[in-house]
């Protein structure tokens, strides 16, 4: 199987829509596991009380927030690298599920430190750094908004992305570089988690979820994409007259 | 756990609530805009095209 045919445009449409689904009915099942988990089936934490089920959104949206930065800088340097269509499209479609976790990360770990620490918000170098994130986030897509012409707006935006990828090690260790209210992590690949396993699972649960819904609601945007940038081509009018089925 | 106790949340109910229902709220936002926007998307496409 030739699997740079996807790397077209118009071969990549139908694929993300047959593949969209499956990915969408997937973070449906995981979040489901993952809400019982929390909020039902996961005891009372005996120091923080029912607060510290914040947990379980909190850390799946935090990772989602950076994930998807690398991400999108991954195909950014793709596009720039080969001049890919499709890449840049991928990267576009990132950026507000990206952005939009940056900010339920900034929320719920604000709800999480009112009743924990006694403030919504501090200046560490955590929060300040992932607040940052969300302006990276922003500043890519005023930045592709800004350039009218398309392939000009893919370069632009992809060099912000990259150099702004240096914040997302920034924001990882930044609870071991500084002395932060926030706390350092609890689950790393380098050593055993410190928490209570149906914890664990939980939170990981909801990971995953955040994970597959990330996937299906970027397959979705970057059809609507391909649309919106390739609508002169020949293709585009055969596709859309399908959906219609008159074929 | 009666219902009443779940809800309460050990007092954290505003905390623990609004964590959830703000990431239930934008979750549920996106899809309906994503969803939207594909859909206006595929019926400009298929305006580019003359009629038959």
């Amino acid at each position: 199987m030739n699997w740079f045919r996807f790397a077209s445009p118009a071969s990549f449409y139908p694929l993300a829509g047959r593949l969209a689904p499956w990915f969408g009915g997937a973070a449906a099942g995981f979040a489901a596991a993952g809400l019982y988990i929390g909020l039902i089936a996961a005891p009372t934490d005996a120091t923080q009380g029912d607060a510290y089920r914040i947990i379980f959104v909190h850390v799946a949206t935090a990772w989602m927030s950076m994930f998807i930065y690398l991400v999108m800088a991954f195909w950014c340097a793709v596009s720039l690298m080969f001049n890919a269509r499709l890449a840049a499209m991928m990267a576009q479609a990132l950026a507000p599920t990206g952005a939009l976790f940056t900010a339920l990360a900034l929320v719920t770990g604000a709800l999480w430190g009112k009743p924990t620490w006694g403030t919504y918000w501090a200046w560490d170098a955590r929060m300040t750094s992932e607040l940052i994130l969300l302006f990276l986030y922003f500043g890519y897509m005023a930045l592709r908004q800004a350039i009218d012409e398309p392939r000009r707006a893919d370069r632009a935006s992809a060099v912000l992305a990259l150099v702004g990828a240096i914040n997302v090690p920034i924001i990882y260790f930044s609870v071991k570089w500084w002395n932060t209210l926030h706390q350092e992590a609890s689950v790393s690949l380098t050593s055993a988690p410190t928490m209570a396993a149906v914890m664990l699972t939980g939170m990981l649960l909801l990971a995953l979820a955040a994970w597959f819904y990330s996937i299906a609601i970027a397959l979705t945007r970057v059809r609507a994409i391909i649309l919106e940038r390739e609508r002169h081509a020949g293709w585009v009018g055969e596709a859309a007259l399908a959906v219609r089925g008159v074929r | 756990m009666n219902i009443g106790e779940f809800f309460a949340m050990g007092g954290y109910g505003f905390y623990v609530w609004g964590s959830y229902a703000a990431c239930a709220l934008a979750v549920v936002t996106e899809i309906v805009a994503v969803r939207a926007r594909l859909a206006a998307a595929r019926r400009g496409a298929g305006d580019m095209e003359p009629s038959r």
